[in-house]
């Protein structure tokens, strides 16, 4: 591990309290805490975050882009997953 | 060269399929197909872009010490700060395309690596920190502003995060600016003085006319670019001159004035042979950035090398005590 190829970490940033984490980008780092540390001075300095997760790239595993429709297919063509799909009585209010 | 074989009509579909997405207007991923050409130019505009962002920090961190008071002194070092992050942003996009970082950062230091032009004057007086937030920051905005959509997504989402920050660096710029302006007569001309010497390496910043950029209508076509240079370079002038106005500054530019028909702010000939010779290399300070770019990297190394010394450190000690 020489001083320029420490590996890469993937920063999650959690914007307040009960919010989703969400992908703000990458650092590279010696170890988890140091990917902290790293993550806090570049992508936290103006309370962006109020929490913060490190992953090593290496452990994340992507679709791809190329199967995005086959892969996403049965999420598609399920319109009965949504309720546009139901019929209601005229005048009723559901919701 | 011998044809491989299936591969192009693969390629005439991969392109295709490249080419519907960016007439739809979605983003291209680093894991969508792209023609190896938009990988190059991406990879050279992002490089170029984090680099100047970088090598940004070296004429405004050459006034910290100078700062002329403590709440000046603060916002340039989080401005200076910002502009490593910004850096590290747009690298860490431009990872994304199969480069890695440590090339380009010995491309930066060994002289071959190309950056903003502006970076390479020298800043005079502590009028420049105002001038160049107002001026050079201003000028990014409107340039980023832009980028912000741009084709590729993790280029455009490094934009949108460095487009948040940049408002900061403009309007602490600009107050340092308004401020000497109100101020005695040695503070005025000093502020003119650096506005005379910034105006028009500031207009460079857009790059080449139009008519001198043979790259433009290729990076307009895959929206990598969504404005040519001189439209840009036009929004920045139409920006500014109304800001000098009221703060009482002239800008240096005898052949400026307003067309009611264009409903833009007409401006003179920039001097171009200038610009080149500053991208060449040949500017007032690209020896001297160079050189201070290279004291900073070795200057940390000890840091560097105590990092990776304290992790290798931490991972024995865990295997000795799994063990
Ligand atoms: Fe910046
Ligand atoms: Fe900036």
């Amino acid at each position: 591990m020489s001083d320029s190829h420490w590996p890469l970490w993937e920063v999650f940033t959690q914007g307040a309290q009960g919010e989703p984490f969400e992908h703000a980008g990458s650092l590279h780092a010696t170890d988890a805490e140091h990917a902290l540390q790293n993550a806090r001075d570049v992508y936290a300095r103006r309370g962006e975050a109020v929490n913060l997760w490190v992953v090593p790239s290496t452990a994340i595993t992507a679709s791809a882009p190329s199967d995005a429709g086959p892969f996403f297919d049965p999420g598609n063509d399920k319109a009965y997953r949504h309720p546009q799909f139901y019929k209601v009585p005229r005048g009723v209010k559901v919701f | 060269m011998e044809p491989t074989p299936n591969a192009p009509a693969d390629e005439t579909a991969l392109n295709a399929a490249f080419e519907a997405k960016i007439a739809a207007g979605d983003s291209i991923e680093p894991k969508d197909w792209m023609p190896e050409r938009y990988r190059k130019q991406l990879t050279r505009m992002m490089s170029q872009h984090a680099h100047s962002e970088i090598v940004g920090m070296l004429p405004e961190g050459n006034w910290i010490t100078r700062a002329p008071s403590l709440r000046r002194k603060m916002s340039l070092i989080a401005k200076v700060q910002d502009e490593a992050g910004h850096g590290l942003y747009i690298y860490c996009g431009t990872e994304t395309l199969g480069v890695d970082r440590f090339d380009l950062y010995n491309q930066l230091l060994d002289g071959s690596a190309k950056y903003s032009s502006i970076f390479n004057y020298p800043t005079l007086s502590w009028a420049d920190m105002g001038v160049i937030g107002w001026l050079v920051d201003g000028a990014a905005i409107v340039n980023q502003t832009v980028l912000a959509k741009t084709s590729y997504g993790p280029y455009a989402r490094a934009m949108v995060r460095i487009c948040k920050e940049e408002n900061f660096h403009k309007r602490q710029g600009y107050e340092i600016c308004a401020t000497l302006a109100a101020g005695t007569p040695a503070q005025r001309e000093m502020l003119q003085d650096a506005v005379n010497r910034f105006w028009w390496p500031a207009l460079m910043m857009f790059g080449p006319s139009d008519k001198d950029s043979p790259n433009s209508a290729e990076l307009l076509r895959w929206r990598v670019k969504r404005k040519t240079n001189d439209e840009l370079r036009q929004r920045f002038v139409n920006l500014t001159v109304p800001q000098a106005q009221a703060i009482g500054i002239t800008l240096p530019d005898p052949d400026l004035r307003y067309n009611e028909a264009t409903k833009n702010w007409d401006f003179g000939e920039i001097d171009w042979a200038e610009f080149f010779e500053v991208i060449k290399g040949n500017g007032p300070c690209n020896k001297e950035r160079l050189a201070a770019r290279n004291k900073a990297h070795d200057d940390g190394r000890w840091v560097r090398e105590a990092a990776t010394a304290y992790a290798e450190k931490q991972a024995k000690k865990r295997q000795t005590e799994a063990a």
